[in-house]
């Protein structure tokens, strides 16, 4: 077996990475409108926005041990600042119809990217108006995150189901909160909210969420991480070994709600149009089930399970409600009928694979080998031993 | 006495609702001293070692660690009317730590139901202990900046350094609930010197363990006294360890202390006999 030292894999991954993204930019010039292959696309924008909302639940859920489910209400939060800050100048009287065109009467990415285009020309407009995107998602992030803190000061003193039901709750009436039509000036209350600046590649939301995925690994991996797998495991252990509790509790989740909000913002990129209603404890299970399918404590679960469901969701099952599958056309497949189906493969997914795709195990290019090792050898109980040896190498390696 | 005290427990009472399960319990522990404390079942001990360590708040009473306060408290709110111990009113302050800033200034303990982290490696158990002293905030840390980056060298050369003296090093990556119990029981022990602590409490150390291992284990708090500079109050049923080692025992009943002294005073007290074996009718 071939050895793989540290460095060629840092190496291999590096190149992995930049092939893919140049396969994203490439085949998004590539392939036409039109084609139903641009289905890919979606799903890789939608998975990567998942993705990094899945992570930053799992980091609590998985990592700390805190059961929380607020993560749609925090979505939102970071989803309503993007858009209400980017929505052009002019079109605000049309999407503010209803409140005699709101009572923000600027748009950061409008502005940066006219500021910028003065000197610089077209160049000069696309940039300011990146820095603007990208500048008012760490706003949403930021807002988010103090929301959080606020909202962690009285809930994080509860433990399990108590926490989940406690956020839960404070989800639904942030949700509330921004439907209200007190708050329409700036809300617009339950109307949409459009036209503002969005990305144009699909590269965009890969990178981003990518980066804040490395992020969050890189904290996993340090001794805060470590802290936070001590309180999920034993409370009592980790608070006599001097972890202080309250403080890595309330760290954790303000992160975790920091990049939720970063997700909210990718997705009202994402969708183009951003309304309140979707952001309901439905979406919440919705990554909780991407989190547990991937395997709740490991990253790698996340994402693989956030493409899949997205994938699912949105195309390969697409054919069940339009009465044509694989070939297979008949008349029980109506609208709806692919949610059937997609409760039975989660039924069996948690049947089965009780602890995920991953369990809590992450991603090695020693653990890929040992998989295709496995796979074409036939004999299981050889490569089984491999891959033990595997995963135990992988854990020298960090 | 000329030894300079470590810890000082003054008339701790510990009252759950009606129940008094710590009775008026006062204890010394000098520097470099080891110390039994030991009692039936239901004695009150492990509560003790929780009021030391900040788990529970007291009714009554206080701790002192190294002239410091760090646990008063007096009886409050319907325990006023409840309380049924005695030093009612001795005490006026009210302070009770939390367990991680107890284990900061100095205490730290091992648990009757071995605690480990279920879910992380024997080095990681051990790293977990040093992470209260760490400078680097968060951002540092995940950024890996360069002092952070010390810092952690340090702390894995420093837990690398516990794990051999434990026998320990060549389960380093092996899952802590993986190990043999013995084991388990001394990465206990090597987790709780990783916070650096003046004071360790071992709550029934060689339990489950076999009069060779229990023998070990004498050896192994000695030498972890002497080598680590630090005292050691330990809870323990094995009597050939407890008289062995400690240099003086306390005895507790029914939550209230009926003996003290060196092991020969307790093998000798009609109390503790008493206590231990009923008495003869």
């Amino acid at each position: 077996m071939t050895e793989l030292t540290k460095r060629n894999k840092s190496i291999l991954s590096v190149i992995v990475c930049a092939v893919f993204l140049a396969a994203v930019y490439i085949g998004d010039m590539l392939v036409p409108p039109t084609s139903g292959m641009r289905m890919l696309f979606t799903v890789l924008e939608k998975g990567s926005v998942y993705a990094l909302v899945a992570v930053s639940m799992n980091l609590l859920n998985g990592f700390t041990g805190l059961f929380s489910l607020g993560q749609a209400g925090f979505m939102l939060i970071g989803a309503y600042i993007y858009a209400i800050f980017s929505i052009p100048t002019a079109m605000r009287d049309s999407v503010y119809q209803y409140f005699e065109g709101g009572l923000i009467k600027f748009s950061v990415t409008e502005n940066l990217g006219n500021a910028l285009g003065t000197v610089m020309g077209d160049f000069g407009v696309m940039l300011g108006e990146h820095i603007g995107m990208i500048f008012l998602m760490l706003c949403a992030g930021i807002l988010t995150a103090g929301v959080a803190a606020l909202i962690g000061l009285p809930v994080l003193r509860l433990k399990s189901d108590y926490l989940a039901i406690a956020t839960l709750g404070f989800a639904e009436i942030l949700r509330a909160f921004f439907q209200w039509k007190a708050a329409g000036p700036i809300t617009n209350s339950s109307n949409l909210l459009r036209s503002y600046t969005t990305y144009e590649t699909p590269l965009f939301p890969v990178i981003a969420a990518g980066l804040c995925i490395a992020f969050i690994v890189l904290l996993i991996n340090s001794s805060y991480g470590r802290a936070f797998k001590a309180i999920r495991d034993d409370e009592i252990a980790a608070e006599a070994m001097g972890v202080n509790l309250f403080k890595h509790k309330q760290m954790s989740f303000i992160i975790s709600s920091f990049f939720a909000g970063l997700g909210g913002a990718l997705l009202a990129m994402f969708q183009s149009s951003v309304a309140s209603t979707p952001f309901t404890s439905n979406m919440t299970y919705e990554i909780l089930l991407i989190v547990v399918i991937g395997g709740i404590g490991s990253v790698t679960g996340s994402i693989i399970g956030a493409y899949l469901f997205v994938a699912c969701s949105e195309w390969w099952l697409r054919g069940l409600d339009s009465g044509a599958f694989l070939g297979i056309s008949a008349g029980f497949m109506r609208p709806g009928f692919r949610k059937v189906v997609f409760a039975v493969i989660i039924m069996c997914i948690v049947l089965f694979y009780s602890r995920g795709i991953m369990g809590n195990k992450e991603f090695s290019w020693e653990g890929l080998v040992g998989f295709f090792k496995r796979i074409f050898s036939g004999k299981k109980k050889t490569s089984e031993k491999n891959h033990k040896t595997n995963t135990d190498k992988e854990k020298e390696a960090r | 006495m000329s030894k300079e005290n470590v810890l000082r427990v003054s008339d701790i009472t510990m009252q759950f609702g009606g129940v008094v399960a710590v009775d008026d319990l006062s204890l010394e522990v000098n520097k470099g001293e080891i110390i039994g404390l030991i009692g039936p079942n239901g004695a009150g001990k492990t509560t003790a070692f929780n009021v030391i360590t900040g788990v529970y708040a007291p009714t009554n009473g206080a701790v002192e660690l190294n002239g410091e306060i760090i646990v008063e408290n007096c009886p409050q709110g319907k325990m006023k009317t409840l309380y049924k111990g005695k030093n009612n009113g001795k005490y006026k302050d009210v302070k009770v730590l939390t367990p991680d800033k107890i284990t900061k200034l100095g205490v730290a303990r091992t648990f009757q139901n071995i605690r480990l982290f279920k879910g992380m490696s024997v080095f990681e158990n051990v790293l977990v202990a040093m992470h209260m002293n760490l400078e680097s905030g968060v951002f540092g840390a995940a950024f890996r900046s360069g002092k952070a980056k010390a810092e952690e060298t340090a702390m894995r050369e420093e837990a690398m350094r516990l794990l051999k003296m434990f026998g320990l090093e060549k389960n380093k990556d092996d899952l802590a609930t993986s190990l043999p119990y013995g084991k388990q029981r001394h990465l206990e022990i090597a987790r709780a010197l990783a916070t650096k602590p003046k004071l360790l409490l071992l709550d029934e150390p060689a339990a489950g363990m076999n009069p060779q291992e229990s023998a070990e284990l004498m050896h192994l708090v000695e030498k972890i006294r002497d080598e680590f500079d630090l005292s050691v109050l330990m809870i323990e049923h094995h009597m050939q360890v407890v008289m062995g080692i400690c240099e003086r025992i306390y005895v507790l009943d029914y939550g209230a202390l009926i003996a003290q002294g060196n092991p020969e005073e307790i093998q000798n007290n009609p109390r503790v006999i008493e206590a231990y074996l009923g008495v003869d009718e």
